[in-house]
């Protein structure tokens, strides 16, 4: 893992300095809100329904156990001892006080981490798939490019006014765990001809006007990343819009201009921006590649997983959902899953925060991945040490085995303190997964995605799950929107809208609604919900969501 | 003719606390809506904001919001409203838990 150098160190202590001084000049009256609020939103500090919020970056979602540590120790000593794990590998504090920011901030550089460019018109936390350096399929670990980005854009004078944020999400694998589609700029690390390189998209997002990403270059060497990147975003900053900020994201521009142009003007652009770069960054990279060395996977018999699996029901069920498989013999990837049923999605106490940080620690070669699924992962982990973990999440109730099922559901924090928000998503979570516990349906449904955003910005990712819900404000009242058919893998596709609104009352029985008439068409019980609705559409989930319009056309 | 004018409170969120108060007849800030200045006349709120303003050292974002009038004072017309006065829904948090410990 990527560890600070002198460098990283003085940089961050300089600029929570910086900070700290701009947050005493405001509560003395120097700075006025006006001049303030740019300042705190570069260190990642909103003002949002009750309270302040701290967003925190977790790069690439990977920590060690000390900085994990170190989020619990956030958690308890300055908010209500808890953390919010994000769909963008970040953790949000929804209670910090304004006093106490900069020495939140200070415990953060303490352990390698920060908040900057986790808000504003910037270039945001690099995103990866969290199952990098551990997943069987995967090319190559994407996360030393990640952190080269990060270096390469925190504080990046061309790129801290763009005219919108900007999104970078990165995979190795041909299975897309990322998202890549619904970024700015997504990118999968490829090999043609023994080369390790690049395959570029761009101008995907979801939001107001969702779009899947197009393929901008279809191998781009690896040496060439950063100037590439930097061509892409200086034709961004010079065609993109600021007369419109609903027009403003690169998927727009994209969109208007063409893919085509857009290519030839970055290509132009990377002619020139290439000659710029002397091969600092190809050697900063093979440092950085250093730090990323994989862990060296010890050996020995699983024999105590296979007893525990063939003996513990509960352990099997745990297993047979959250395990996947990993690239080193005997071991596997174990994800933690942070929704117990009922739980708010995301949310971990400071005390389950320390556990899963001491079994990282103890078992797991001392890593960490947070998801942007809002889960946490023990990206390496020898399967005879699985029953031991399993038993310690059991008593923490860590254990829920219900990943890529239908109570594993992505929510944005929506009303309930969201700033932006239009309707509450986390309570539509909450009675979803509640619902489908009692009707003990969870596991013969199988996997279903259902992603929930409280507004149009879609945080929740709501266009590309399988079921989305999209909270809005009609009249005063909170009504939802249900999408079908969208994908967030990599078939991404935009869901498609079944029709008018649910009050918030009805949206729990009308996602019961779709979910009966799935389990009543299918095939066969391997047939997943996506499956289904791509044999037989929307027309019977709309049948069954809307009775009274099917009358009257009958 | 002109539509009737819905009464409005002024709410802002205090800079160092960061939580939700409301400004009141006396020039003041408090944190029960409640207590709030329900001001009734269109012409007049405007410049109650204007008034609510004038301590932006100390507060942040002040806005009109639609109230109504209540038997224990002002309440909100909006379920936004209703959740600024009240905290999130998941967690006893926020003024609720403030008001639970009085």
């Amino acid at each position: 893992m990527y560890k600070y150098n002198e460098f990283d160190e003085a940089f961050l202590a300089e600029r929570n300095a910086q900070f700290r001084a701009q947050v005493e000049r405001r509560i003395d009256g120097s700075l006025t809100e006006e001049e303030f609020r740019p300042l705190r939103l570069m260190n990642g500090v909103y003002l949002q329904l009750h309270a302040y919020m701290l967003r925190v970056a977790i790069p690439y979602g990977t920590l060690n156990p000390d900085q994990m540590r170190a989020l619990a120790l956030l958690a308890e000593k300055w908010d209500r001892g808890y953390g919010h794990f994000t769909t963008r590998q970040n953790i949000q504090y929804n209670w910090p006080k304004l006093r106490d920011l900069p020495d939140m901030l200070d415990a953060l550089g303490e352990v390698g981490l920060h908040a900057i460019q986790t808000s504003g018109n910037t270039i945001r936390n690099t995103t990866a798939d969290h199952f990098a350096g551990a997943a069987a399929e995967e090319v190559t670990d994407p996360r030393p490019y990640a952190e080269l980005i990060r270096q390469w854009s925190t504080d990046h004078p061309e790129f801290q006014f763009l005219g919108r944020k900007f999104k970078i999400a990165i995979t190795g694998s041909d299975t897309d765990r990322a998202v890549i589609k619904a970024h700015d700029v997504g990118l999968q690390v490829v090999e043609q001809d023994g080369q390790i390189g690049f395959k570029v998209i761009v101008g995907g997002g979801l939001g107001r006007t969702p779009m899947i990403g197009k393929t901008l270059r279809e191998f781009l060497p690896q040496a060439d990343l950063l100037p590439y990147l930097e061509a892409v975003l200086t034709v961004y900053n010079v065609l993109g819009r600021r007369d419109n900020k609903y027009k403003a994201r690169i998927k727009i521009t994209v969109s208007e201009n063409g893919i085509d142009t857009y290519r030839a003007m970055t290509e132009e652009a990377f002619l020139t921006i290439r000659g710029q770069y002397d091969g600092t960054d190809q050697e900063l990279l093979e440092e950085i590649k250093a730090h990323f060395t994989a862990p060296e996977f010890r050996s020995g018999s699983t024999e105590a997983f296979d007893t525990a699996y063939e003996n513990d029901p509960v352990f099997r069920a745990w297993a047979d959902t959250n395990l996947d498989q990993h690239r080193a013999e005997g071991h596997a990837i174990a994800t933690i899953s942070i929704k117990a049923h009922g739980a708010t999605p995301g949310d971990a106490s400071a005390e389950q925060i320390r556990v899963m940080a001491d079994l990282a620690e103890q078992y797991g070669y001392g890593e960490l991945r947070i998801s942007h699924q809002q889960n946490v992962i023990l990206p390496h982990v020898h399967k005879s040490d699985l029953p031991a973990i399993h038993a310690k999440l059991k008593q923490h109730g860590l254990a829920t085995a219900n990943l890529g099922l239908i109570s594993d559901i992505i929510a944005c924090p929506g009303m309930d303190y969201c700033n932006l928000a239009t309707a509450r998503s986390i309570p539509v979570a909450q009675e979803i997964a509640t619902r489908f516990d009692e009707l003990k349906l969870e596991h013969d449904i199988g996997h279903l995605q259902i992603k929930i955003s409280g507004c149009i910005n879609a945080c929740g990712h709501h266009h590309v799950g399988h079921i989305g819900i999209l909270g809005l404000d009609r009249a005063g009242v909170e009504n939802y929107q249900i999408t079908l058919g969208g994908d967030a893998s990599e078939n991404a596709a935009i869901g498609t809208r079944t029709g008018p609104g649910f009050a918030y009352d009805e949206i729990v029985p009308a996602v019961e609604r779709i979910v009966d008439t799935y389990l009543a068409i299918r095939e066969h019980a391997e047939e997943t919900f996506i499956e289904t609705y791509r044999r037989v559409g929307m027309d019977p989930f709309k049948a069954a969501l809307y009775p009274e319009a099917a009358k009257k056309v009958a | 003719m002109a539509r009737a004018f819905t009464p409005k409170v002024i709410t802002a969120n205090d800079l160092l606390e960061g939580d939700v108060i409301y400004f009141t007849a006396d020039d003041t800030w408090t944190r029960h809506m409640a207590e709030a200045e329900l001001i009734t006349d269109e012409a007049v709120a405007p410049l109650r904001l204007l008034e609510a303003e004038k301590q932006n050292i100390s507060i942040v974002g002040a806005y009109l919001a639609d109230a109504k009038a209540g038997p224990n004072g002002p309440e909100p017309t909006h379920f936004r409203e209703e959740f600024r006065r009240t905290g999130p829904s998941n967690y006893f948090h926020g003024k609720q838990e403030a008001e639970a410990n009085v």
